[in-house]
């Protein structure tokens, strides 16, 4: 077995504005099993941070316990790492972001680390609208506890050891859309055409966003029974195509008219939707959480960027914090002194 | 694109571009292995079936493998192929247990070589073990040809060439030496059912400019000068001297010149510097020996006082290409430029001469002078009468010689047995075979080793100046020979794909070091090439196409250009999509289509 990649690359790689290469953002060789699907995530996350030539010192890299949140250990290995508690991520994310707003989190969770364990975390920092990037690597079954049903398998569905779920299954893109989450997306781990576009689009998203991403556990949930295999989603997927274009980028496609829906972001960047979704309201909640809805019920699985708010307030903005990182303020800026606090007391007398 | 036919055996050839660039086609990688794993004799022996002369090529070959290592491709320099040969023929056992047997109830077929260098040797090596009786000419005192009389004792030690020659001729060939052959009507008169010539290219190029006469006595022509120095007729030479052109006998002339009394020893040649055709490792030896180069001199008059040489004048010319893009030389107009000398050695080129073969024994020859030979069966019109080595086309080298008396023999012994040489010519002999021996456990060692090329060590310089006999390149030892062993890429270790296992996870495509995996939609070969993950720019490496794939009807195409071959696509392949099999292809030999 090989525990290292061999040190070669391809001579003609392209490098991007940084000047740096897709090398300068991997990290070590995956442990996951052949096949998993997040290692397709990882290198999706990896090629969204190097085509957006985002340095990689200023990622910081957070994650709970379960075979999703070992993966951080093989992509970006430059960037800051937490690997934290069994569905506690959320709040370490929250620690770190309001000490240093200038980082960008992404969140590395599973199904059981977020719809288990860490549902009650989860469900806080979508109402708080932290801003950061919350993926859930999503494969319907505890992958590192030999393949139980977890709490977003659906009901029916059954992995290899083949008895179906007796329990209905926890939607969290329909839970974070409920909880007025500002940008909500759902992908598939095997199609990175859709997925990078939908990295980058959440990173440069002002708020909480969560990408749920089907991953097939090749291991335990890649059956023919199973709603979470390779097989079934790319039978049973409805894609949007999603593009991104970064701010300082002119746009070089054209579509014909009618088939694609540009929308803006808040830094001048623009998600351009296509087909299918060309006349879907981005920005309108109640309709997205139909559209989950109504194709559950087809069986189907609407995948692509359901929801995007007009006007995210980040945590930061809400508490109306300094621009200046907490982490980054000096003691005499942090601490005023007696003479403030007297005066303050006096206020209040 | 059409998917990919992996049951032509040419395509994984192409893709171990050593073994496909060797001319004899030697399965280097699987060698390589051997002297990984210290198996020098086996390794010797891989060697000794597919190219006769490892001890002489591990010193000596031109080195066609290199230049085309895959290597090279993804670090500056190649893996050192020759030299490792040479370490698999140093440090091997006893190999005469290991030679073919030689029937002592013969065929009853007589085959006449005439020369006594690599090709004959070769015929001889591959014909003997089925039974013929060979008779071997030669003019010259000992077999080995041009080995013997034109590479310098200090690239290649007698000893090692007598082992080599001597495993050929202990096999019973009649072999009579001093007696040049000079009618090969004579030859054919007698009852040979086939005779083979390999009396390579002889005949030294003059330069006939004035002076050329009234100096002859200083004026040697390379290839016969260097034979005069290896039969030990002549021992020494001027202080200054010149040696004109730029190729590997240049080289030859200008180091030993530098061993047998010349101090001031000058290349003098027409090119420029990097467009002479000597291999660079021997400019970069002749270098280090302080030979000086001066590049852009065209020769114009040997100057002689009394009728003894004492220098030469040249013109200095500039390189320029016309609209066309064609090379010329010229003139710079600077005036002539004056060398003094004491001896001129002439290494310009070398002609093939047959003057002993009559014209009207049916035997056609073409408007150069060279005999009507067939590309693939070397059979002259004469059907009698094969060619091969430098008397079939024209000066190559060594290795292109044993390749082309391997054909030969071929068709030698089919055309013994009656059959049609080309229709009823073998295929290569291919196996591909999985190297799964675990979950992730691979037969080879497939991690790659990051090291750089290693550097051969070197005789001490004053002492190899000074005797002609001493061999410059010591070889790799034991321990550097491994290290340079594992630098090779094992590209016979083919990856394997088959599309009906794959459920397209992406797996393969994430962990490939060198991007050379992708999964699109078909298209032309020119679009894909520009649509893959890392343009595939190099034209002349293949994309390995699978047939539409099951979920998504994309196809999967894998650029092999740069490909390490380090197994890590099979080992993140859930379903065995991928796997690693050993491609091994051996040119097939005289003797295994014809029974009897």
């Amino acid at each position: 077995m090989s525990y290292s990649k061999p040190k070669f690359r391809h001579p003609d790689l392209p490098k991007n504005e940084l000047g740096l290469s897709k090398t300068d953002y991997e990290g070590a060789i995956s442990t996951l099993c052949a096949g998993c699907g997040h290692d397709s995530i990882s290198a999706a996350i990896l090629n969204a941070c190097f085509e957006m030539s985002i340095e990689p010192h200023r990622v910081a890299k957070l994650s709970g316990i379960g075979c999703s949140s070992k993966s951080p250990a093989y992509f970006l290995g430059k960037s800051h790492g937490f690997n934290s508690v069994h569905g506690r991520m959320p709040s370490v994310a929250t620690g770190a972001n309001l000490a240093n707003r200038d980082l960008i989190y992404i969140g590395i969770s599973g199904d059981g680390d977020t719809a288990s364990i860490g549902v009650g975390q989860f469900m806080h920092v979508v109402r708080r609208n932290l801003d950061m990037l919350y993926m859930v690597e999503n494969n319907g079954c505890y992958g590192l506890t030999k393949g139980q049903d977890s709490a977003t398998s659906d009901l029916g569905s059954a992995t290899k050891k083949g008895r179906p779920n007796m329990y209905e299954p926890i939607d969290l893109v329909a839970l974070a859309l409920r909880l007025g989450a500002t940008f909500v997306a759902r992908s598939f781990s095997g199609d990175k055409k859709q997925l990078e576009p939908l990295i980058k689009a959440a990173i440069t998203h002002k708020g909480f966003a969560l990408i749920d991403v089907i991953s097939p556990c090749v291991t335990f949930n890649n059956t023919a029974t199973s709603t979470k295999g390779y097989e079934y989603i790319r039978s049973h997927a409805d894609n949007m195509e999603v593009d991104f274009v970064p701010m300082r980028e002119e746009i070089c496609t054209s579509y014909k008219a009618g088939t694609t829906q540009q929308v803006c972001m808040h830094d001048g960047s623009s998600v351009h939707l296509h087909k299918t979704a060309a006349d879907f309201d981005i920005h309108d909640r109640q309709a997205a959480m139909e559209a989950v809805y109504d194709h559950k019920k087809e069986g189907r699985i609407l995948t692509g960027l359901l929801y995007m708010a007009h006007d995210s307030e980040d945590l930061h903005k809400v508490l109306d914090t300094v621009p200046k990182p907490l982490n980054a303020l000096r003691e005499d800026e942090l601490c005023p002194g007696s003479r403030f606090l007297n005066s303050i007391n006096e206020g209040l007398r | 694109m059409k998917a990919t036919d992996i049951n032509n055996p040419e395509y994984f050839h192409k893709v171990v571009d050593c073994q496909y660039g060797c001319p004899a086609h030697t399965p280097v990688p699987e060698y390589i292995r051997l002297i990984a794993a210290k198996q020098y004799t086996d390794a010797y022996m891989v060697n000794w079936e597919s190219n006769v002369f490892p001890g002489i090529l591990g010193r000596t070959c031109d080195r066609p493998c290199e230049p085309v290592c895959r290597r090279g491709r993804v670090e500056e320099k190649p893996v050192a192929i020759c030299r490792l040969k040479r370490v698999a023929a140093d440090n091997k056992d006893d190999v005469t247990e290991r030679l073919p047997k030689i029937p002592t109830r013969k065929n009853g077929k007589k085959v006449a070589l005439i020369g006594g260098g690599p090709a004959s040797l070769t015929v001889a090596r591959d014909l003997m073990p089925l039974g013929y009786s060979i008779d071997l000419y030669d003019d010259q005192a000992k077999a080995g040809g041009m080995m013997r009389s034109q590479i310098p004792s200090f690239r290649l030690p007698p000893e090692v060439l007598d082992e080599e020659v001597n495993y050929i001729l202990d096999m019973g060939v009649n072999a009579t030496f001093n007696t040049y052959v000079d009618s090969l009507k004579s030859v054919l008169d007698k009852d040979y059912d086939a005779v083979f010539i390999g009396t390579g290219a002889p005949s030294g190029k003059n330069l006939d400019i004035p002076g050329r006469n009234e100096a002859t006595a200083n004026i040697h022509v390379g290839i016969e000068w260097l034979a005069s120095v290896a039969f030990e007729h002549t021992g020494s030479i001027g202080k200054r001297v010149l040696v004109l052109g730029g190729g590997n006998t240049a080289m030859d002339c200008c180091r030993t010149a530098k061993r047998l009394g010349g101090e001031d020893v000058k290349i003098v040649v027409r090119s420029e510097f990097e467009k002479m055709k000597a291999s660079p490792w021997e400019k970069e030896d002749a270098m280090a020996e302080y030979v000086e180069f001066l590049n852009c001199h065209v020769p114009q008059e040997f100057v002689h006082e009394e009728g003894k040489l004492v220098g030469m004048r040249f013109e200095k010319v500039e390189v320029v290409y016309d609209e066309q893009g064609r090379r010329n030389l010229v003139p710079t107009g600077e005036g002539p430029i004056y060398l003094e000398c004491d001896d001129v050695l002439i290494a310009i080129g070398q002609d093939n001469t047959f003057p002993w073969i009559e014209r009207d024994i049916g035997l056609e020859f073409n408007r150069r002078g060279m005999p009507v030979v067939d590309k693939v069966s070397f059979q002259s019109s004469c059907q009698r009468v094969f060619f091969g080595g430098d008397a079939a086309f024209g000066p190559e080298n060594i290795i292109t010689a044993v390749a082309q008396a391997q054909q030969a023999a071929i068709s030698i012994d089919l055309f013994c047995h009656g059959k049609d040489v080309i229709q009823d010519r073998p295929g290569p002999g291919v196996t591909l075979t999985s190297q799964k021996m675990g979950v992730h456990e691979w037969s080879y060692d497939n991690q790659i080793s990051n090291d750089g090329r290693v550097h051969v060590p070197h005789a001490d310089k004053e002492k190899a100046l000074s005797d002609r006999k001493v061999e410059v390149e010591l070889g790799f030892d034991i321990e550097l020979g491994f290290k340079e062993a594992e630098r090779c890429l094992n590209c016979d270790a083919q990856t394997v794909f088959t599309g009906e296992k794959c459920i397209e996870c992406d797996a393969c495509v994430d962990i490939c070091p060198t991007d050379c995996i992708n999964f699109l939609m078909n298209g032309s070969e020119k679009e894909l090439r520009q649509q893959l993950r890392a343009p595939a720019n190099n034209r002349d490496q293949d994309l390995y196409a699978s047939g539409k794939l099951k979920q998504t009807s994309r196809i999967m195409i894998k650029d092999e250009n740069v490909c390490l071959h380090c197994g890590l696509c099979a080992e993140r392949c859930p379903t065995g999509a991928w796997d690693m099999q050993k491609f091994l292809y051996n040119v097939t030999k005289a003797g295994q289509t014809c029974a009897g």
